[in-house]
């Protein structure tokens, strides 16, 4: 229990394979290193079918690597990590639950008393801005109603690590940029590890302190940036207009475009087919 | 017996309580686990008991019931193949077969066949819940009950007193004054107790096959009506194709629940009077002549005959999902 | 047979056919058409409508007249069925009253058991993978074929012999004298492969975001199966606990197989079937007898017609 407040993530040559249901071997990710250092923030991008949510999966505990070791707080992961909180791009809500019911969840699954849980959900449903809420259900909430529920529900157990898989991925644009704002001022609060994956580079470079790009199939890490934006950042949409920014995302979209087209020439079947051969 | 009566169903609620609270006891205990283990024990316990209970219930009876079809009635006598000579060699069971194969030709077919004609002419009409409702009802009633239904109205009495059996009533106002005895008329009987088969399962061939119809793009049957099909092509052409798969399906299905009938003999004639069929013959062999060999060897067959029937349907239903 | 999934809500009975429909259906949109579903409606419903009357008239009426004659002469009475319930007057001095509470405490159990089994089952091999569990889930699916009557006689040697290895019991005998017992396991083990692949093809299409922020919010699997996959497969689970609950509340096989038709345990159906060898005769009894056996399901498919019709078709291919 010495690292539970240490949420260093490291992972190390990682490798993972898949028996797809025809009966052949895919490699998700392959060879994948990289380090997320306790209270930072760390944004993946990369195309679609780069195992992006293949690494969340394995930095949980829900998933094992096939090869290479991920360790969380130095201690290699085995079973499910302690301290890890999950946000999906779906609200995983339980639709039979209240607003309140649902974020106290977190904290009963962790065995805490009714009472206890209770009160710690109504003081989170507060700081997102839902006080008076609580006896709604989710289906009687707006899409960005619901997204500050869920994240109050994954920040609730206080966890060391926040993964993030693609969060805010269905929402519009101006409520996206609402909950990035709002994302940002609650991690400043408690400064948990956050592993955020996306495909929107603008939001990675706004958000992260670190910035890792992927490639695809098989997965495996293209180049890594550090982000050296102040902080706190304030608001995302003014962010973008900053000489800074725009230097970082071109330098990063170089590197990514590349990738972004090989992928697409690859699922519509275009030009190139090299990929296909391999 | 009031005592009686609190004394079983305390049984039972003792017995749901306790399986319950047995259930959540484990699942608490086994909650406490951490890393690889709680993952073992998630498995061990929750897919276990259901594993246990197929090795123990299907897998291996079924396996014993092969080797008991190879010896005599106590299983103390290696039989070889005895047992299955026997039930294609004695005319009794000849007569057994061949009912059974009646059985599963004509009562799937003329379910279907009926189904098919209701889903079509139902739909149009007004009230057709109600009639879909009524026709469907027998499905929710045992076989016994159905049997002893039409038990009621194929009931035989002297025709020089009244009547209670509907059937026969009907003929002597038809002008037919001396029906006979109908459950003990072979080969009519057969027949006879086939309708109660139909009477239980057209409903559901006219449901499933009401919604396969419903489920026709419109766009297919709209292309042929501007082609200038009509009417019976378009039935023929169109309808019939598009539904070939739930109409095969219904037809299967019905079929090895007819396979596996044993209620409605055991009811009506107890397989009395020429009527018997397969699986109460099976039955009559296990538990009143206590011959576990020759039940077995009946077993075995009845197996043999659903296996194709369900891999052919199941082969039927995946094919559909995948068009979907 | 019709799967159930936890996206397709396609009820059986869709909204009405849209007014423009099919040629088919206006070619054969005659009187005649009419007059057909009428009649067959009609000849499905008789049958039961007589049994209902014939239970309901006094003993000498339905001896000496067709139960047509009630619309001529109509006499209501309940004394038939305080006779079957309660009198018997067949050598048995309960009546039927015995099998009725047997069917009830036989088919609560049979219908909880194996869908409480049977969803665990589905959990595990749907959401923990492990080495070998698609071999586990195939042989499950497999083994529907197998008829009852594969597994009856030896499964009745084991309940009431127990399996033993030399002189090692490796399976204790359940005892068969009027106990419940040998009924609940085998209603219960007959019913998993069906229960076990229908609710696997729900269970594996739940949204996997809920059950896995679940998981890493600490929850174990067995805390993850009770709070989140039960709730969410309630519909599944209501389903084929109709098809489970009529099926062994209308089953006479395994029922009879397994008490013997002792008044101590043996349903409903078991004793039917007798008393209709037996008391043939006794119309006004056996009528009263049929119609207590079949009001539960009746109740059930008139009430729950939806669920019942999907659950129907679910589990339309079991046995």
């Amino acid at each position: 229990m010495a690292d539970a407040n240490n949420g260093r993530i490291e992972i190390e040559s990682v490798t993972k394979r898949f028996l797809t249901p025809g009966g052949e071997v895919f490699t998700a990710i392959s060879d994948v290193s990289f380090t997320v250092e306790p209270g930072q923030f760390c944004a993946v991008v990369g195309p679609t079918g780069c195992g992006k949510s293949t690494t969340l999966g394995m930095v949980s505990g829900l998933d094992r690597p096939s090869e290479g070791t991920v360790k969380v707080g130095g201690k290699v992961v085995d079973g499910i990590t302690d301290g890890v909180s999950f946000m999906f791009q779906a609200d995983a809500l339980l639709p039979w639950k209240t607003v309140l019911a649902n974020v106290a969840l977190g904290p009963v699954f962790k065995g805490a008393g009714k009472a206890e849980a209770q009160a710690r959900a109504r003081d989170w449903l507060r700081r997102v801005g839902l006080a008076g809420f609580e006896d709604r259900y989710p289906h009687q909430l707006s899409g960005g109603m619901r997204k500050r529920v869920a994240m109050a529900a994954a920040l609730i157990n206080e966890p060391k690590i926040l993964m993030m898989d693609e969060p805010f991925g269905a929402l519009d644009v101006q409520t996206k940029a609402i909950m990035s704002n709002e994302l940002l001022g609650l991690w400043e609060q408690s400064r948990p590890a956050v592993l955020f994956i996306t495909h929107d580079l603008d939001e990675a470079v706004a958000l992260a302190d670190r910035v890792v790009v992927m490639t695809s199939s098989p997965g495996t890490v293209k180049a890594v940036y550090d982000i050296d934006l102040p902080r706190p950042r304030g608001s995302v949409q003014e962010i973008r207009f900053e000489p800074r920014f725009l230097e970082l995302q071109h330098q990063i979209w170089d590197t990514l475009r590349e990738e972004v087209e090989r992928a697409y020439a690859r699922t519509a079947g275009g030009p190139v087919t090299e990929g296909k051969a391999a | 017996m009031w005592g009686d009566t609190s004394i079983k169903l305390g049984n039972m609620f003792g017995a749901v309580a306790g399986f319950l609270g047995v259930l959540l006891l484990l699942f608490y205990l086994a909650g406490f686990a951490r890393g690889r283990l709680s993952r073992r024990l998630a498995i061990l316990l929750l897919l276990g008991p259901a594993v246990l209970l197929l090795l123990v219930g299907i897998v291996v009876p079924a396996v014993r019931t092969i080797y008991l079809s190879l010896f005599n009635e106590d299983s103390t006598k290696f039989l070889g193949g005895g047992n299955y000579t026997w039930a294609f060699g004695n005319s009794d069971i000849h007569q057994v077969l061949l009912n059974t194969l009646l059985w599963i030709v004509i009562a799937p077919i003329l379910t279907t066949a009926l189904g098919l004609v209701l889903a079509l002419l139902v739909d149009r009409l007004r009230g057709q819940a109600v009639y879909k409702s009524l026709i469907f009802m027998p499905m929710a009633i045992s076989f016994v009950g159905a049997s002893i239904i039409w038990k009621f109205v194929y009931a035989y009495r002297d025709p020089s007193q009244p009547q209670i059996g509907l059937l026969s009533q009907i003929c002597m106002w038809l002008g037919w004054h001396n029906p006979p005895n109908w459950i003990l008329s072979h080969p009519l009987n057969n027949f006879l107790l086939m309708i109660i088969m139909i009477w239980v399962q057209t409903g559901f061939a006219m449901v499933v096959l009401s919604a396969a119809i419903k489920a026709i793009p419109e766009d297919v049957t709209e292309a042929a009506v501007l082609d200038g099909a009509q009417g019976w092509r378009l039935f023929a052409n169109v309808t019939i194709p598009m539904i070939r798969s739930t109409i095969i399906v219904v037809l299967t299905t019905v079929m090895i629940t007819t396979l596996k009938l044993f209620d409605i003999i055991r009811t009506m004639t107890g397989g009395n009077f020429g009527t018997q069929v397969l699986a109460n013959e099976m039955y009559s062999q296990a538990f009143t002549e206590f011959n576990n060999g020759r039940a077995g060897a009946l077993a075995v067959l009845l197996f043999l005959a659903v296996v194709p029937l369900v891999a052919y349907n199941v082969a039927m239903l995946r094919r559909e999902r995948e068009v979907r | 047979m019709a799967t159930l999934t936890p996206t397709e809500r396609k009820s059986p009975e869709p909204a009405r056919a849209a007014p423009t429909r099919t040629g088919v259906r206006r070619a054969l949109s005659s009187p005649l058409s009419t007059v057909a579903v009428l009649l067959v409606t009609v000849v499905w419903t008789v049958p039961s409508l007589g049994l209902l009357i014939t239970s309901l008239r006094p003993q000498q009426d339905v001896a000496q007249t067709g139960w047509w004659d009630f619309f001529a002469h109509p006499h209501l009475t309940l004394a038939n069925y305080h006779d079957v319930l309660f009198n018997g007057g067949f050598g048995v001095s309960d009546g039927l009253m015995p099998y009725l509470v047997n069917s009830i405490a036989i088919t609560v159990p049979a219908t909880i058991f194996p869908i409480v089994l049977a969803s665990m089952a589905a959990y595990v091999l749907a959401w923990i993978p492990f080495k070998g569990s698609d071999t586990i889930f195939f042989v499950f699916f497999a083994l529907q074929v197998v008829p009852l009557q594969m597994a009856l006689v030896p499964l009745l040697q084991l309940f009431s012999g127990g399996a033993h290895i030399g002189g090692l019991t490796i399976f204790p005998a359940v005892g068969m004298g009027g106990s419940y017992a040998p009924v609940w396991i085998a209603h219960t083990m007959f019913a998993m492969p069906l229960a076990v692949f229908l609710l696997h093809n729900f269970i594996a299409q739940l949204p996997r975001d809920l059950i896995e922020a679940a998981r890493v919010d600490g929850a174990s699997h067995f805390r993850v199966f009770r709070s989140v996959v039960l709730p969410l497969a309630t519909p599944a689970l209501a389903s084929f606990a109709i098809f489970q609950f009529l099926w062994v509340w209308n089953d006479l096989l395994v029922g009879l197989t397994f008490t013997g038709g002792a008044p101590e345990s043996a349903p409903m159906p078991s004793r039917l079937a007798q008393l209709s060898g037996s008391f043939g005769d006794h119309w006004e009894i056996l009528t009263a007898g049929a119609f207590v056996s079949v009001v539960i399901p009746l109740i059930v498919f008139f009430s729950l017609q939806r669920y019942f019709v999907r659950g129907l078709l679910a589990g339309s291919v079991k046995g």
